[in-house]
């Protein structure tokens, strides 16, 4: 596992030559660190995982921030749209996590043997 | 120059990372969310106040803000209001609303990829567009256009908006509409200039809309969450194809890490129902399977009375309950919860046999239960509760169904056959709990409910648990 979080780290460290090739690399490991996440997982904990990573994909929102940011302000069907990305980025982002949240604040008790499965 | 905005993407990045890692082990994680949370918060920000030099607000900051504003606090209260029973519809909702926003991304990134080519100097050299770009545009608006439409019909499939709905050589349909997909999107690279590709476009658009209806459709509602997880893995990919529209690391790693992450977590439910994914996805169980099956359970059905269920109950050693999606739309968890904490009173051993796919999420049931302050040790997993039915005495089945059926293990026509399920009949008694004889999800006959030892308590499982809570509380 560390190994792999230290190869992600030198990735970025790469930046300044960033590629395309760069990229490539960057996806191939971040499938095998997903992979390498959810496979030891309890079920019981499927539900609010899902919940968890349906939060973390409104990243997508940050790509909407750009293409507002690159808009220019006399093109109006960019701004609409852009604005509706914003928008629909925010509530995947926001409602997410507080969904998330209130899932997993019912697991107040600590569990007692846990099994991965 | 400081690299701030590499900094806060960075942040965000090991964030995601981090926080996944600790929603997959219980005790940590609630911490775990808010870590991925803290990230996003980071890697917005940087969005927002940064570029590559270094400290620059971003153009249009009033729209943005205006719309980061309104989404926030209408996610903030639908996400507070929702009930518990309803998670998986919203979850699904949000997903679509991600799926919306990649598309919506490259319809806009469409319209600069055209102007582009517009321009008479990127007409000399063939292709007019680049490649690097074209793929991360129409891939991020097929696969996001998929996901919103595939998750808007989940989601009005799970409150019951929507039905099932099939038709003669679906798949064949849905695989010809897939590859035309592809084709025009081929074409459109192709063939690229300003007037005949915003036409392709469009076709692309309408054809990934009619492919994400296709998708969804034919899927049982059992199904769903599968689905649900599935298209939650698609709105990743869509996603990372923003990453590399715009070399944003962050975007990227998010949404890659979601894709597989997803997928796998689609593979492991499918396991846990003993299914293949391709047979989830062509629809295999549901209503067709109904009139076959109905032949073989010709038995009566004996009803019980909520006074000799209380006095059985009572009077009993060890008590397991089968909680299903009838407890979850009864809102039955409080008072379920009750008549356990009556009956431990009485010295009765009562446990909770949670099958994996109970409700309509895994997990769906502990969330539920631990809502009502319910042990968590009390809940038990299917392979570790099957053995205790023999020494139980009564089985209390609240709304569930499938998850109980023996025609999983003797009937190998059954569309849920393979499917492991909890050997209720092995216990010396079981009562269920049920509105109606109406079938469960997987739309099949349940010949549990002809058992000689199984009694039926007709009702809303709340309350036909209120007056078994009442009754007990009288004897």
């Amino acid at each position: 596992m560390e190994a792999i979080f230290e190869g992600i780290a030198k990735l970025i460290e790469q930046y300044e030559q960033q590629n395309m090739l760069n990229l490539i690399y960057l996806v191939i490991l971040m499938i095998f660190v997903g992979v390498e996440l959810i496979s030891h997982v309890p079920s019981v904990l499927h539900t609010p995982l899902m919940s968890g990573a349906n939060a973390i994909h409104g990243v997508v929102l940050i790509g909407a921030i750009i293409v507002m940011g690159n808009a220019s302000p006399d093109d109006t069907l960019s701004l609409v749209f852009g604005t509706l990305a914003v928008f629909v980025g925010t509530l995947n982002v926001i409602g997410g996590f507080v969904v998330t949240d209130r899932m997993l604040e019912m697991f107040k008790k600590k569990p007692k043997g846990e099994k991965a499965s | 120059m400081m690299p701030y905005m590499e900094i806060g993407y960075l942040v965000g990045s090991v964030s995601f990372v981090v926080g996944l890692k600790m929603m997959g082990q219980p005790d940590s994680a609630r911490k775990g969310n808010l870590v991925a949370a803290f990230g996003m918060a980071v890697a917005v920000i940087a969005a927002l106040f940064f570029n590559r030099e270094g400290f620059h607000v971003i153009n249009n900051l009033a729209y943005i803000v205006a719309a980061i504003v309104a989404g926030t606090v209408i996610g903030t209260l639908m996400a507070k209001r929702v009930q518990m029973t309803a998670m998986p519809e919203m979850v699904s909702l949000f997903n679509g609303m991600g799926g919306l926003s990649a598309a919506l991304i490259s319809i806009i990134e469409w319209r600069h990829l055209l102007h582009e080519a517009a321009n008479p100097e990127a007409m000399t050299n063939l292709p007019a567009v680049s490649l690097g770009m074209y793929i991360p545009v129409i891939a991020g608006l097929i696969i996001g256009t998929i996901s919103f439409v595939g998750s808007i019909v989940a989601w009005g499939k799970l409150n019951g908006k929507i039905g099932d709905f099939r038709f003669p050589s679906q798949q064949i349909i849905n695989a010809v509409v897939l590859v035309a997909i592809l084709g025009v999107a081929y074409l459109n690279y192709n063939e690229f200039n300003a007037t005949q590709s915003s036409l392709y476009f469009y076709v692309t658009i309408g054809l990934a809309i009619v492919y994400g209806l296709l998708f969804v459709f034919p899927i049982g509602g059992a199904d769903m969450p599968v689905v649900i997880s599935l298209l939650n893995s698609f709105t990743g990919v869509a996603a990372a194809c923003g990453g590399f529209l715009y070399e944003n690391k962050v975007m990227l790693m998010g949404g890659v890490l979601v894709g597989s992450a997803g997928t796998i977590l689609t593979v492991v439910m499918c396991k846990a129902m003993n299914r293949s994914l391709m047979n989830v996805l062509i629809g295999m169980a549901g209503g067709n399977g109904g009139g076959s099956s109905t032949s073989a359970s010709g038995g009566s059905v004996r009803e019980v009375q909520a006074t000799d269920v209380a006095i059985m109950m009572k009077y009993a050693s060890k008590v397991i309950i089968v909680p299903g999606y009838g407890l979850a739309v009864a809102q039955a968890q409080h008072v379920c919860h009750e008549l356990e904490n009556l009956l431990e009173a009485e010295g009765v051993d009562v446990k909770y046999a949670i099958h994996p796919v109970a409700g309509r999420m895994p997990g769906h049931m502990n969330v539920l239960l631990a809502e009502s302050n319910v042990e968590y040790d009390k809940l038990i997993e299917m392979e570790h509760i099957n053995p205790e039915f023999a020494t139980t005495d009564v089985v209390l089945v609240v709304g569930a169904n499938d998850v109980v059926n023996p025609a999983a293990k003797t009937d190998p026509t059954s569309p849920i056959y393979g499917m492991p399920i909890l050997d209720v009949d092995q216990s010396k008694q079981i009562i269920v709990l049920k509105r109606s004889m109406k079938a469960g999800y997987a739309g099949i006959e349940n010949e549990l409910f002809f058992h000689p030892k199984c009694g039926m308590l007709f009702g809303d499982a709340k309350a036909s648990l209120q007056k078994l809570v009442n009754e007990v509380k009288a004897l």
